[in-house]
């Protein structure tokens, strides 16, 4: 196990190593002069040369590759040209929203995703499979923008059930100011025992997780289908069912576990993929997250900004994917001896 | 020895109304009939697209043209799908539209599938550092959800179909080259593969004549099945602004231009969507349905 | 002691047109062994499986019951009531037939609430059962990828036990294991067969391990039933030519033939 657990974070450790490069390229690649973006266009030459200096740019590309890092190790992610705050305290702060957003839009796929999937093995060919089938391969289609503005419209602006947009009713600060731990709201809400912004948060989470489960519910019901139908096929769902078992038990209670394998590494690549659909959904709902963070940096060139969103969310991948290979062992014991 | 299938359930009592006619029915209903949906319903959006200029109402409209007399009109028997804000027929521009991601699916897939697979057979073929060389820069790839890269991508080049189309294939090959390594290294361990190799057949000839063709299919229904995805992808640059603009039609950039309104004059936001809805469905289905096919 | 537990009457298992296996008329009383031999595809484990109930995409027709339930009329939860508490089966691949993710003693521990034993009367029965097939309690405690193939063959036969089934059906149940470990698993199923009075039905190729325990045997080739009758008389005077090949086949079978049936069976 030890061994397994040194290859496994070595190759972590190369892949981010190549994020990192890759991210540094992009970058450099960058149209205009991140030195004019920053000093502004009216600035002098003395003030461009500053700027310049400042951001290393007079230095060979391979001094500025090794700079680049080294900051970046030293917790330097730059600044960001258009909030002019330190990179790594504006993701600290957006990425917090971003994660309780994908988390429970997460929670709800999962929570949807797997029974469904369940009901179309058990009904495998028949009517409940197929049509589970056609709607979680619908879910996956579905342009989330654009499901986020017909929830938004329908929901929100017409039937009034819900928030339009934002995080929570910021006129609670005022009232019962939140305490802040993780910002987390949700989470901090919770454990602080601020009921109204809790509660607040909550009806904005509904419709933006909605639309951000769609398509890792849909997957999630897909892949517990087939891995289910794979399992009930093998010898020991036979024996199972020699036992006495009926289908349901044979689904349920033996082939779901070993089945949960591959769905439990599909969630981890579905994860950072949701965070990126999020990026489009906060756009519409307006929620303080990473992607607001994006769409502004997108739209004023702001390259430190772009890159410190880029790196992070490739880390989170490389790190979900790390996670999701130790925790199989706990689900498979097989794995643990390997 | 045959498999008796997963179930144990509704066997026992066996009625003899299965015949073979049923059987052949009921296989039709299973998985074929999937693919074939899909299949048509995908060939219909091709049609539509080649067709465009003839079958849209107002050709024109496709483009640049303007109306502001007949700005926002809701759906009528002259604008099926209403007019936009400009007063150019819905309709006529979502048909254009599917020229636009139709091309844009089949150049990220083009490309991406032959650098993808031209890599992955070398990777396979040759085993050894090669392999681990390529698949080490696969995994830094795919370590980027595609449209956080194409993101990336897109900014710093301009805005266009084409930026999109290359932002989208830099993330995309990765899948195939992996998809294709594994295959190639399986098929390259066959018999026949040894013996060629023996006979003297120079390495780039077996690799072309031999391991390629017989790694294909399961790519080729990976294409199909990401054929969805990529749409979606290219409509989401578009809808952020990095992708076609004005006065392109574009599905995601006309939700975008739309995306005020949907509370007054739904049907300009509306009818672009579920153009985006259906034909990454399409092609969900037909991936779906070949690789049923494929796994038996 | 001498009811008969398997009754087969005209049971034919077609896939479309094709008979994949027919057999006229087969009995296995209590305490008896009945082995059905033949090559690969002759439709022997497709016989054991209609036995149970268990094939699916097949035209069955005919009569089995098991100690007086006709299987293939039975209600489906009766069929399941007796699948595992009257009749148990035993597997040819020993790892794969046991759930990757499961401890022994909680697929154990599920089987007898599933036929309705649970707590105490669970805990002693599984320990009696576990010990009867020679195998330690704390085999319990451990993975199927923990234990050897002749242990999982023999935890196998313990479940059979502890659920008391009076009815084994083995498919190719070592063939999978080394000679040594063959050897055990057969002495279980030998013993077992004589002091509880098992009615087994044993399914295999090898007529090297057939001959070591089977009262009766069947001879099945391309689905059909070639010969059958007492295991001593079908290998001493086999009547039929592929039964003679079969036999042809098997390095010196006539000493072991001649030496232990006789002094096995009492």
């Amino acid at each position: 196990m030890s061994r397994y657990l040194i290859r496994r974070l070595g190759q972590a450790l190369l892949v981010v190593a190549g994020v990192v490069t890759l991210t540094f390229v992009i970058m450099r690649l960058v149209p205009g002069d991140p030195a004019v973006a920053y000093a502004g266009p009216r600035a002098s030459p003395a003030e461009l040369a500053a700027a310049r200096r400042q951001f290393g740019l007079d230095d060979p590309v391979p001094v500025q590759l090794w700079n680049y890092v080294r900051d970046l190790l030293g917790g330097d992610w730059g600044v960001s040209l258009h909030t002019r705050r330190p990179v790594k305290d504006d993701l600290f702060q957006a990425f917090p929203a971003s994660l309780e957003l994908v988390g429970a839009a997460l929670v709800i796929a999962v929570v949807a995703g797997i029974p469904l999937g369940v009901a179309a093995a058990r009904y495998k060919g028949k009517f409940p499979d197929l049509s589970i089938r056609l709607s979680s391969m619908l879910a996956v289609s579905v342009p989330v923008f654009w499901l986020a503005l017909a929830l938004q419209t329908i929901f929100a602006s017409a039937l009034g059930w819900f928030p339009v947009a934002g995080e929570y009713d910021t006129g609670l600060d005022r009232t019962s100011p939140l305490h802040v731990y993780t910002n987390i709201t949700a989470v901090d809400a919770l454990f602080t025992g601020n009921w109204p912004i809790l509660g607040s948060t909550l009806s904005h989470l509904v419709l933006p997780a909605l639309v951000i489960a769609a398509y890792p519910a849909g997957v999630v019901a897909q892949m517990t289908r087939a891995a289910l139908i794979e399992e009930s096929a093998r010898d020991h769902a036979r024996l199972e069912r020699a036992l006495g078992f009926g289908e349901t038990a044979v689904l349920t209670r033996f082939a779901l576990r070993p089945a949960l394998n591959p769905v439990l590494s599909l969630i981890a690549l579905v994860f950072a993929y949701s965070i990126v659909n999020g990026f489009l959904v906060e756009a519409v709902f307006n929620w303080p997250g990473l992607g607001r963070y994006a769409a502004d940096s997108i739209r004023s060139l702001d390259t430190p900004a772009i890159a410190g969103v880029t790196l992070l969310v490739a880390v989170l991948y490389v790190l979900a994917n790390l996670a999701v290979d130790l925790l199989q062992g706990v689900i498979d014991p097989r794995v643990r001896t390997r | 020895m045959t498999a008796p299938g997963p179930s144990g359930a509704p066997v026992a009592p066996l009625p003899l109304r299965r015949t073979a006619l049923s059987r052949l029915v009921g296989g039709l209903a299973g998985v074929d009939r999937l693919a074939l949906a899909g299949a048509v319903l995908l060939g219909l959006i091709v049609l539509a697209a080649l067709l465009a200029p003839w079958i849209a109402p107002y050709p024109d409209d496709g483009g640049s043209a303007t109306h502001p007399l007949e700005a926002l009109l809701p759906p009528s028997g002259a604008h099926w799908f209403g007019t936009d804000q400009v007063g150019r027929d819905v309709l006529s521009r979502v048909l254009y539209g599917a020229r636009t991601s139709l091309v844009i699916a089949v150049a990220v897939l083009a490309l991406s599938g032959i650098v993808g697979v031209v890599l992955g057979v070398v990777a396979g073929y040759a085993g050894g550092w090669e392999r681990d060389v390529i698949m080490r820069v696969t995994d830094v790839f795919l370590a980027f959800p595609a449209l956080l890269l194409s993101l990336a991508l897109a900014v710093v080049l301009q805005p266009s179909v084409t930026t999109v189309i290359v932002a989208i294939a830099v993330t995309w090959w990765p899948w195939y080259a992996r998809l294709t390594a594994s295959v190639a290294a399986s098929v390259s361990t066959r018999g026949f593969v040894d013996s060629a190799c023996c006979l003297g057949v120079p390495a780039p000839l077996i690799v072309f004549r031999h391991v390629l063709p017989n790694s294909l299919t399961p790519v080729l229904v990976q294409l199909s099945l990401d054929g969805g995805g990529v749409i979606l992808t290219a409509a989401a640059l578009s809808y952020l602004g990095l992708g076609a603009h004005e006065p392109t039609a574009e599905w995601g950039l006309m939700v975008q231009q739309g995306q005020s309104l949907f509370t007054t004059d739904w049907w300009v936001v509306t009818f672009p969507g579920l153009a985006i809805l259906v034909t990454a469905f399409a092609f969900n289905v037909l991936g779906e349905g070949l690789r049923a096919r494929l796994a038996r | 002691m001498s009811g008969t537990m398997i009754r087969i009457r005209d049971l034919a298992v077609r896939m479309g047109d094709r008979v994949i296996a027919s057999v006229p008329e087969l009995d296995v009383v209590a305490g008896e062994c009945v082995a059905i031999v033949g090559e690969s595809g002759s439709g022997k484990t497709t016989t054991l499986l209609a036995t149970l109930g268990l094939i699916e995409g097949a035209d069955i027709s005919g009569n089995i019951a098991i100690d007086g339930v006709d299987v293939l009329s039975a209600p489906l939860a009766e069929l399941r009531r007796i699948r595992g508490s009257r009749v148990a089966l035993v597997m040819q691949s020993p790892q794969a037939a046991l759930n990757p993710t499961m401890r022994l003693g909680t697929l154990m521990r599920r089987a007898l609430a599933r036929h309705g034993v649970k707590g105490a009367e669970a805990r002693s029965r599984a320990a009696d059962a576990v010990t009867a097939v020679l195998l330690e309690p704390a085999i319990l405690r451990r993975y199927p990828h923990q234990v050897s193939g002749g242990q999982a063959q023999r935890f196998a036969i313990a479940l059979a036990i502890a659920l008391g089934a009076e009815v084994v059906l083995a498919d190719e149940p070592t063939s999978a294991l080394d000679v040594t470990v063959q050897a055990e698993v057969v002495a279980v199923l030998r013993r077992l067969r004589d002091e509880r009075g098992l009615a087994v039905l044993l399914v295999s190729h090898d007529l090297a391990l057939v001959s070591t325990i089977a009262d009766r045997v069947v001879v099945m080739k391309d689905g059909a039933v070639v010969e059958s009758g007492p295991a001593a008389d079908v290998f001493a005077r086999p009547g039929d030519a592929y039964t003679r090949e079969l036999i042809a086949a098997v390095p010196q079978l006539p000493d072991r033939l001649a030496a232990e049936p006789a002094e096995d069976k009492k």
